[in-house]
């Protein structure tokens, strides 16, 4: 094997950022009283030029590394949302209320490098390369969480997180040894040429491998037996490193789900379908019954995100270009609509004071107008009312699933739709039709959050009024993995 | 079917007669307590302070940076042993390799991980 055949332009992606990451760890040792905002103006310009190589390499269909890694449309699309909510977060991280923490080099290198594991848990198509950037993204994510090391309940989130996830990679690793186990091999083309000869029906084992995966991944993607650490997580960890957990995470999970059951799968397989169904309507109702009772928006924030991903998990369950290419889509706006809600608890929240209490909204559109429609538009949007992108996105999901005869799960969904309007309604009515009863000071408007913040609702809003285009585009091009 | 039968009715015996011993030997024999019984005996000395010290930080530190460069090391016995036939790849990618976790030692360095005081 020699250096050409390892086809490294396909990771480009992957190498612009980890350099990125190496040059900020360095130039921080070197230059120990450098402006902190180099270190955010070099991360963007690393995710900008990953940004252009995945651009670059759409279309192409290519392998490289023998194999283990594939940059299929699907990947592409995926490096897409993993980089954009890099990129958002990182905006974030200029808030005044946790500025103090997060901009150092640390941050900054930590956050591309859980990049780096999101690219190559969508792109890796050999089960090793998975569950290593799944590590890389876990252990970063783990030392994000306890970042504002001075606070104790940052530790406390880190320290679960850590636990928890520990325990989940172990499940993963097991399940990966089962597969191997049975088919001889970790590559996932070979798997999938394995059980189209022998049906997965007539191997208990290789079952018992795919479900011990399922967990495993199932514990990033939050979903219902294994979502006990979102809430306590999300909420302890600093608002910038929620966002990108809660949407870069989930994104690259979903991917490698996706991709690990597209080959353990020939064609659709019921057994399967009733056990993801099952755990599908279990997240939507503990997600959405859950977070019901919260005051706190960023615990109201973890458990909308548990009920996100069963409805996410719908658009698998449907098991058709349809379902995959709502997958995409929904994910892609699920980032936007999260990260939003994220940049304004952000925005709101001064050196002294966390803006994240139900309360501190009251009348939250008589201080701030502009940030409080833009919150509407968020509530609006991952409520799923109509004119947004999350109506859209949730009606793709939906529609496919209905298309492949799924009519009582979409029923639950739909259901579990309204329930959540009770919860994101309420923000909502907070924020227009109530007094404010004690004012927390509202800091001066950070530029750089103001920017993320356009973003998110200019795309919240654009991809619910034009979403064919885009659709278009990943129902052509992205759906077909390699 | 009847083999299985034998193996549940020794189960059944074994737990009777278990069962019966256990129960005969509490039941009949005397009980007199002392403190001298209550002991470990040859168990290894009495304890003479509570186990759940608190350690300083500094050590775990230092045991985080022995695993991280240990491992180091068992990545780069199995290249020593096919560097003939990797080749040039091998030495690029191993330089790489080590390369990085210079940059971690350096990290580790420069933020005062290796002093003790």
């Amino acid at each position: 094997m020699s250096l050409s055949s390892l086809n490294l332009p396909v990771v480009a992606p992957v190498i612009t950022l980890s350099l990125t990451g190496f040059v900020i760890v360095g130039v921080s040792l070197i230059w120990s009283k450098v402006s902190r905002h180099v270190f955010l103006l070099l991360s963007l310009l690393g995710l900008g030029l990953s940004f252009w190589f995945t651009t670059s390499l759409w279309n192409s269909n290519t392998i490289a590394f023998g194999g283990m890694v594939v940059a299929d449309n699907y990947a592409l699309f995926f490096n897409f949302i993993f980089l954009i909510s890099a990129a958002l977060s990182m905006l974030l991280s200029q808030g005044e209320h946790e500025q103090g923490h997060l901009l150092n080099a640390e941050y900054f290198a930590l956050m591309l490098f859980a990049t780096v594991g999101m690219v190559l848990m969508a792109a890796g198509s050999n089960l090793l390369v998975l569950f290593l950037g799944l590590e890389t993204l876990s252990i970063s994510l783990y030392v994000l969480a306890g970042i504002k090391r001075t606070e104790p309940k940052s530790l406390e989130a880190a320290f679960k997180y850590f636990l928890l996830g520990a325990f989940s990679s172990a499940f993963l690793l097991y399940g990966i040894a089962f597969i191997y186990g049975v088919t001889g091999s970790l590559s996932l083309r070979y798997i999938s040429n394995f059980i189209s000869s022998a049906p997965l029906a007539s191997q208990p084992l290789l079952l018992l491998g795919g479900l011990l995966v399922v967990a495993g991944l199932g514990f990033k993607v939050v979903m219902f037996p294994f979502h006990m650490w979102a809430p306590d997580v999300y909420e302890g960890a600093a608002t910038p490193v929620t966002a990108f957990m809660a949407t870069g995470s989930k994104a690259a999970a979903f991917a490698a789900l996706l991709r690990v059951l597209h080959s353990l799968f020939d064609g659709a397989s019921t057994d399967w379908m009733v056990i993801l169904s099952v755990l599908a309507v279990l997240t939507m109702f503990v997600g959405n019954l859950a977070a019901i009772a919260q005051a706190n928006v960023k615990r109201m924030l973890a458990y909308s995100s548990v009920a996100h991903a069963g409805y996410v998990l719908i658009g698998l369950i449907a098991w058709s270009d349809a379902g995959t290419a709502g997958v995409l889509f929904y994910l892609l706006v699920y980032m936007f609509m999260t990260v939003g809600a994220f940049a304004v608890l952000s925005f709101l929240s001064s050196r002294q004071s966390e803006f994240v209490m139900l309360d501190d909204f009251r009348g939250l559109a008589f201080r701030k107008p502009a940030v409080a429609l833009a919150m509407a538009v968020f509530m609006f949007s991952l409520a799923g009312l109509p004119p947004t992108a999350g109506f859209v996105g949730k009606f793709y999901l939906f529609s496919a699933a209905v298309k492949a005869g799924h009519t009582p799960l979409v029923v639950f969904a739909v259901v579990n739709s309204v329930i959540s309007l009770y919860y994101y309604l309420g923000v909502v009515v907070m924020m227009f039709m109530r007094k404010t009863l004690r004012t927390l000071s509202i800091p001066p408007t950070v530029p750089l959050i103001a920017c993320a913040l356009l973003v998110a609702v200019l795309a919240s809003c654009a991809l619910g009024l034009f979403p064919s285009y885009l659709m278009d585009t990943i129902e052509h091009f992205a759906v077909h993995l390699l | 079917m009847n083999e299985l039968i034998a193996v549940l009715v020794m189960l059944i015996g074994v737990g009777l007669v278990v069962g019966l011993l256990l129960f005969l030997s509490n039941w009949l024999g005397p009980k007199r307590e002392n403190p001298v019984k209550g002991e470990p005996f040859e168990c290894g000395n009495i304890p003479i302070a509570t186990t759940s010290a608190r350690f300083s930080v500094k050590f775990y530190t230092v045991a985080i940076l022995f695993v991280l460069f240990d491992i180091e090391i068992a990545f780069l016995f199995p290249w020593a042993v096919v560097f003939q036939s990797l080749g040039w790849t091998g030495l690029v990618s191993m330089s790489l390799f080590i390369a990085v976790l210079l940059l971690g030692l350096a990290y580790a360095w420069k933020r005062g991980a290796l002093q003790w005081d």
